[in-house]
């Protein structure tokens, strides 16, 4: 369960002066269901789920996350969750194992859970072939399942992708879009950001679509659909985001 | 704190900087040859060039004294001088290095000398010039054993002994033992290098568990595990704190290994030259452990660097100016005739390169060492607070 209440970060930056990251987002996230954040480059996804992984401090609002205060309680927030970024790099030197065991025992994991749960983990994902070799030599498809591992390591009951799929190839791409569908089967509360909008049509149960910074509209897709009188979802999009504009 | 979530964080960061080629160069090989090479090889030019430069028999000239014809047929006869034919340009000669020296011998030298009343024979050099040097030295030599001859002469004349000439002899003896002679050669050059890798061997670990991470997106995975903020970034710390001692004792092993091969392969006649090997050897413990606040105190202000900075290129351009700040309090240290006194010991890393000076020659004055063991652990302890601070701080790990 993900609820997160007028979150608001506003960054101080010397050139641009003050900027809303996000502006009083507010939306709530079932277990079992994938939200999706849909917006363009710069609205305030990455923003608004860095406020919910305990990376930056909402300026002002709150966020629950599996019933932990992002703001009093960021540690315990973080043992809920796996957090999966285009920018969540692996390290280079250390095999796909050692990545996996790092991220266990930072969660407080012993020995041979972790060894257990690398087991199960790398079956799964059929790892075996590649999980004693370097992450600086997998392939990108590899390099994903071993961070799609490092986020599951300690079994979160909450996940948030922010665009997981950037910059990869169709088949990576389609392979991550399977295993967030997986997560929600398994009872997961998901949150998905993405500018893609066949993904989000794809996957997402509601939507939220975000626009410098704040949550324009919100629904499951027919409710989008119904609201603007636009079948098909990127008509919607623009019709909510630049309500003005002509096609 | 949690000192198992810090034992992973030091213990992955060990493992993942052992697997890094470059890393071990510069804190562990890098150290371990650059120190006994840079002693032994300067040492070694040094006395090369010397014996080189003692070897060659300097051309000098004599300017005027045709009328004393003896002098220069004593000269010839010497053998340590070419004399060249007076010109009018010696100076210029002597700049460009055409004659290393010159004399010049007033007109009616001889004559005045049989009468006991010579003028001054003057003595040309390019001071700071080394072969000119050894050719005055060479020359001055030759004259005052010429005065010392010609006293002698005369007082032989008047029926007088020589001891009218020197009633008593003036001798020189040293009474400092052997590790505080040593001690200032070698005292003044081995902090300055400890202190110096102190440093060089936290740079690379600094650069790349800081500025690396993030340049390179580790650091945003990192700090999505729910590890306490403090606890990471304590291991990372001690990393770069061991990449500094890394340096430090590769260095000293590996100089005190080579003292000891040299040592022994020459045999009994080594042992008795104060000029290098006896240094107290206390003063080694003493040394190493003034280094260890150093060591705190250099990881943490190049950790607090390389944390702010958003790429491993900015990273560096902090870190370079910072290597000369360090450089100059070390080599002032090294300068001799400084002394350690209250002022200097509250100048950082001045103070510890003075008092491991006084260390290694032997002498301990405790209540210095306890003011700068004290005052480098308290800027140590401070910068590693910034860098803790600095770590919670979101500004600064997703600064753009
Ligand atoms: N650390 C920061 N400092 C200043 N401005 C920032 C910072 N992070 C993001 N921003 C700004 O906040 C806005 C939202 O950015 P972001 O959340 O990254 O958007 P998205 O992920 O949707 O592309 C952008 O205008 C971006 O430039
Ligand atoms: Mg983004």
């Amino acid at each position: 369960m993900i609820e997160a209440r007028n979150l608001t970060k506003i960054f101080r930056d010397s050139k641009r002066g003050e900027i809303r990251g996000a502006d009083q987002v507010s939306f709530r996230v079932e277990p079992g269901t994938i939200y999706g954040l849909l917006g363009a480059n710069g609205a305030g996804k990455t923003t608004t789920l860095r406020m919910l992984g305990t990376l930056l401090r909402p300026t002002s609002g709150s966020a629950k996350v599996a019933g932990f205060d992002v703001a009093s309680e960021p540690d315990r927030v973080r043992a809920q969750i796996g957090f999966l970024a285009a920018s969540t790099a692996l390290y280079a030197r250390l095999t796909a194992r050692e990545m996996i065991a790092y991220f266990g025992r930072l969660n407080g994991m012993d020995e041979r859970g972790l060894r257990a749960r690398i087991g199960v983990l790398s079956e799964e994902l059929d790892m075996g072939a590649f999980l004693d070799r370097r992450c600086e030599k997998l392939s990108t498809g590899m390099k994903q399942k071993t961070s799609i591992a490092r986020t599951l390591v300690h079994d979160p009951q909450v996940m948030i992708f922010d665009e997981p799929t950037l910059g990869l190839d169709v088949m990576t791409a389609r392979a991550i879009v399977q295993f967030v569908r997986e997560c929600r089967g398994r009872g997961k509360t998901v949150i998905y950001s993405t500018h893609v909008m066949s993904e989000a049509e794809k996957l997402c149960d509601r939507v939220g679509i975000i626009h410098e910074g704040a949550l324009k509209a919100e629904g499951t897709l027919a409710e989008l659909r119904e609201r603007t009188g636009e079948a098909d979802l990127e008509e919607c999009f623009v019709k909510i985001v630049a309500p003005g504009a002509r096609p | 704190m949690n000192g198992r979530t810090i034992a992973t964080v030091y213990l992955k960061e060990l493992k993942d900087t052992l697997r890094d080629r470059r890393t071990l160069i510069s804190m562990i090989v890098g150290p371990a040859l650059f120190m006994p090479g840079l002693i032994f090889g300067m040492g070694k030019a040094a006395t090369v060039i010397v014996s080189k430069a003692r070897e060659e028999i300097p051309r000098v000239m004599l300017i005027s004294g045709e009328d004393s014809p003896g002098i220069r047929a004593e000269l010839e006869k010497s053998g340590k001088f070419r004399l060249e034919p007076a010109s009018a340009d010696w100076k210029q000669q002597i700049s460009e290095k055409k004659v290393r020296a010159a004399a010049e011998i007033p007109p009616g030298f001889e004559k005045a000398l049989r009468d006991g009343a010579a003028p001054a024979v003057t003595l040309y050099d390019y001071q700071g010039e080394l072969k000119s040097g050894l050719a005055l030295e060479q020359l001055r030599n030759f004259f005052t054993a010429l005065r010392e001859r010609s006293t002698a002469k005369l007082l032989a004349d008047r029926g007088l002994p020589a001891t009218i000439a020197r009633p008593f002899e003036v001798k020189e003896a040293n009474v400092a033992p052997p590790e505080k002679v040593g001690g200032n050669l070698l005292g003044g050059i081995v902090p300055y290098f400890i202190i110096f890798l102190s440093l060089i061997g936290a740079m690379y670990p600094a650069l790349d568990l800081a500025a690396g991470e993030k340049e390179r997106g580790t650091m945003e995975t990192l700090l999505c595990s729910p590890a306490a903020r403090t606890d990471i970034v304590l291991g990372k710390f001690l990393m770069v704190l061991t990449g500094s001692l890394f340096a430090v004792f590769s260095a000293v092993a590996s100089l005190g290994a080579t003292l000891f091969l040299v040592v022994s392969s020459a045999g009994p006649a080594a042992k008795g030259d104060p000029g290098l090997f006896s240094i107290d050897p206390m003063g080694i413990f003493g040394v190493l452990a003034m280094v260890l606040p150093v060591a705190v105190l250099f990881s943490a202000v190049l950790f607090a660097l390389a944390l702010f900075a958003k790429s491993l290129k900015e990273a560096q351009s902090y870190v370079t100016p910072l290597t000369f700040l360090v450089v100059v309090p070390v080599a002032i240290g090294v300068l001799p005739g400084i002394e350690l006194n209250f002022r200097l010991a509250l100048v950082p890393i001045l103070n510890v390169s003075l008092v491991c000076k006084e260390m290694l020659s032997g002498v301990w004055h405790w209540g210095y060492i306890g003011v700068i063991f004290g005052s480098t652990a308290l800027y140590a302890a401070l910068a590693l607070g910034l860098c803790v601070k600095m770590f919670r701080s979101e500004g600064v790990i997703f600064r753009t």
